[in-house]
């Protein structure tokens, strides 16, 4: 026994074996790349090769149509888990002395008492995805609008160093720490409603979601609104707008009250 | 002639060891999505369970099955001492080494992404390696068998090969080819990112990759299944092999078209062409043969055996089969749940009906049948029957045996039968918490909670074998002889160089997965602007 008798088209086994295989193979080619594509009365193609590219899959540049012109800016951010990694001394001194502009706001410790968020150790992701809309206008509000309008690149990522530097200090909080809502714990499933804490620190992270722990609850719930009435829009892929026009009034009001209400110790900690 | 029985314990021990923890898991899950268990309030929980009860039930538990009997059969079937018996060592300790290196960081939820890996989805990197090295302490016992099967060739020229090697050859090379796919998505793919030296993947070529495992894996599962059907069970119920030629076919069309019928996991997948997908599905199809062929192999072969114990008429041989014989329980209890869950098989290859159950609970019914149904209780089966060649001592209770046997088929029905219900009104899988007070999903409620009671039956049944085996290595001894495969009632004295070789069927394999994979593969590996950013667990 060797090889040579085996592979060889006078062993029927071989001749049957590749031949059947064979035949299967072009015929399920021809029905699948052929006859299949010019079943499909929707779709028209010019010629037999262009049904068997279709089918193949050949990636096809779209048609060389103009992108409609968009009524407003769309955030042109891109995150990954690596942004603003690996953050050096000298990159949060600046933003150090950049951020005494902020503090009028934001509190000279990063700590707001205006109803402005809270930025000391917040994610440098986020705080650099929102001074990058703020300044292309995909966010727009009238106080900060114009303190990020002439930022540079390296002035945004210093910032978001520095803030991300501070440590997170608990604001201030006249109310008890409220129980869990439901709509935080487990999310609305049946309305597509993720739990909060699946993407906003508690439970998980999802790169570019700020912690919510402690913030202003008329801040969030703010923005919540905003969210839900597309008047804020910067959440590339929607989820945030489709989360906040799923919820109920009275959930938004729930949401903002229990996070306000919690100390940012809870927050998980940055590796 | 069994020599390294050691070796082949402590493969079979390793294997229902982390099969127990596996299920204890798997009940726990079922429980916490029901009805009945009050949800945990973090998902992350729940799908790090998820992720190791999938590494440990598709890639360890059996692996590690196909491996400890592969060498059973090599040094029983060949009746030769096992060659390269360090390196079958070698081999497991590879295999220990990996899954401690992926539990822990399945364990300390830095690699939650399950164990198809779904990328830009990107965990710990030594989870990853650690499956690695389980793929790769599996490969040592494929050069093994290869190697062995070659020695005992050289002895005897021209004779046939036993059936069992045969067919144990054909699974370990199926294996070998199979693996190929994740081991280029991991290495090529996934681990340059995992370990930071990237930041983006194509998730689409990724997932391109992993069809070609993931369809093909389901009968290296099968295999040992397959060769207990064939070898084991009509010796054990006194009957003969109705023909050895139609189990070799089998076996050679399972290393044929197994492999290039993965994409019909990607119908839902943009990325893949129409007519690749309608290719795989035709050949999808093709699978049932060599089971259907089985299938009436196996019901010949058992019928002779209940025709030679005095049974008689149409129907009538039926009731004169061994009925308490845990063997011919397993079997039929194993075709039961292959029939329902080959049928439900044919509507997730079909394109158009595959639409209606993607992704949905059907699938994850479908292959709990199939896979912890119809093989798994033939690897309990497997167990029993070599126990007490391995041991040395006799597994005395059967009623025991046909009492664990008897739960996990009733478990298993239980389990599977309402989950592919929910599938089909529409629930989707991969879910950590359904809200059962929503009046859309309510009425499901009691589908779901029957398939948890179904998991801890199950659960059960699994302790139960374990107890079975541990009590088998304490009774008495006895000697149980030498360790013997069932004979065809025409004992072949030659067989056709192509029914007894596998290099035509591995180069038809291969062949076919060039014509089926190469141009999905080529095209998107070269096409540009395919990446997406990974998205690292637990990275803030």
């Amino acid at each position: 026994m060797s090889a040579r008798d085996l592979f060889t088209f006078s062993n029927p086994h071989f001749t049957r074996g590749v031949g059947i295989t064979a035949a299967i193979l072009i015929v399920t080619a021809i029905v699948g790349f052929i006859i299949l594509p010019f079943a499909q009365p929707w779709v028209q193609f010019a010629n037999v090769w262009d049904a068997i590219c279709s089918a193949a899959g050949v990636p096809q540049r779209a048609a060389t149509v103009a992108a409609p012109e968009q009524a407003k800016r769309l955030s042109a951010v891109v995150l990954t888990s690596n942004t603003l990694s690996r953050p050096s001394q000298e990159a949060i001194g600046r933003g150090a002395t950049l951020a005494q502009r902020c503090a009028i706001c934001h509190g000279p410790t990063g700590i707001s008492r205006a109803d402005s968020p809270n930025l000391a150790g917040q994610y440098a992701a986020v705080i650099y995805k929102e001074l990058h809309d703020f300044r292309s206008g995909a966010r727009t509000n009238a106080v900060m609008s114009p303190f990020a309008v002439n930022l540079t690149d390296q002035e945004i990522a210093d910032l978001s160093l520095y803030y991300a530097y501070l440590p997170r200090l608990p604001a201030y909080h006249p109310t008890p720490q409220l129980p869990k809502p439901n709509i935080v714990i487990y999310g609305a499933p049946m309305r597509g409603i993720a739990p909060c804490g699946s993407c906003h620190g508690s439970l998980d992270n999802k790169t570019g979601s700020p912690w919510l722990e402690g913030q202003s609850e008329a801040y969030m719930k703010a923005q919540l609104q905003a969210f839900a009435s597309g008047d804020r829009r910067n959440d590339i892929s929607q989820q945030m707008r489709n989360v906040a026009r799923a919820m109920t009034p009275q959930e938004i009001e729930q949401a903002a009250a229990y996070y306000a209400s919690q100390p940012p110790d809870v927050v998980k900690a940055v590796d | 002639m069994l020599v390294n029985r050691k070796l082949i314990l402590a493969h079979f021990w390793l294997a229902f060891a982390v099969f127990g923890v596996a299920l204890a898991l798997g009940a726990w899950q079922m429980f916490i999505r029901s009805p009945i268990g009050t949800w945990l309030s973090n998902p992350e929980l729940y799908y790090r369970s998820l992720t190791a009860h999938g590494t440990v039930m598709g890639y360890v538990f059996p692996t590690l099955v196909a491996m400890g009997f592969g060498y059973a059969i090599s040094e029983s079937a060949l009746e030769q001492r096992l060659v390269g018996v360090r390196w079958a060592w070698a081999g497991f300790w590879l295999i220990v080494a990996g899954s401690i290196m992926a539990v822990i960081p399945v364990a300390l939820g830095r690699a939650s992404v399950l164990y198809t890996f779904y990328p830009p989805l990107i965990g710990n990197v030594f989870y990853y390696l650690g499956v690695v090295l389980v793929v790769v302490g599996s490969w040592i016992w494929v050069a093994l068998m290869s190697v062995n099967l070659r020695v005992w060739r050289k002895a005897h020229p021209g004779a046939p090969v036993p059936l069992a090697m045969y067919a144990n050859v054909a699974g370990s090379y199926l294996w070998a080819w199979t693996a190929v796919g994740a081991a280029l998505e991991l290495l090529l793919q996934i681990i340059p990112v995992a370990a930071g030296l990237k930041a983006t993947i194509d998730a689409g070529l990724a997932r391109v990759f992993f069809s070609w495992t993931l369809h093909a894996i389901v009968y290296f599962w099968l295999m040992p299944t397959y060769i207990a059907y064939y070898t084991i069970v009509p010796r054990a119920i006194g009957g003969r092999v109705y023909s050895d030629s139609m189990a070799r076919i089998s076996f050679i069309l399972f290393l044929v078209v197994a492999m290039p019928i993965g994409m019909h996991h990607t119908f839902a997948d943009p990325q893949v062409g129409a007519g690749f997908k309608f290719i795989h599905s035709a050949f999808t199809a093709l699978v049932a043969l060599p089971t259907l062929l089985t299938v009436f192999t196996i019901c010949a072969s058992v019928e002779i055996a209940a025709r030679l114990r005095g049974g008689r008429g149409l129907f009538g041989w039926i009731r004169a089969l061994p009925w308490d014989n845990p063997m011919m329980l397993a079997l039929a209890f194993s075709f039961v749940m292959l029939g329902f869950g080959g049928a439900g098989g044919l509507i997730n290859m079909s394109y158009q009906l595959d639409a209606s159950i993607h992704n949905t609970q059907w699938i994850t019914g479908h292959f709990h049948l199939i896979f912890g149904g119809a093989i798994v209780i033939m690897y309990f089966a497997i167990a029993y029957d070599l126990w007490p060649h391995l041991t040395g001592r006799e597994l005395i209770d059967l009623r025991l045996i046909r009492t664990q046997l008897w739960l996990w088929f009733v478990g298993m029905i239980v389990t599977t039968f309402p989950w592919h219900w929910v599938g089909i009104l529409g629930m989707p899988r991969r879910m950590a918490y359904f809200d059962f007070g929503d009046p859309a999903i309510a009425p499901q409620a009691l589908s779901v909670t029957l398939s948890a009671i179904g998991g801890f039956i199950l659960l059960t049944s699994g302790i139960l074998f374990l107890v079975i085996l541990a009590r088998g290595m304490r009774a008495p001894q006895a000697d149980a002889g030498p360790y013997r495969f069932a004979l065809a009632v025409h004992q072949p004295a030659t067989v056709p160089i192509a029914l007894n070789t596998h290099a035509l069927w591995v180069a038809l394999m291969i062949a076919l997965t060039l014509t089926n994979y190469g141009y999905p593969i080529l095209t998107l590996a070269l096409t540009e602007g395919t990446s997406v950013p990974a998205v690292y667990v637990g990275a803030q």
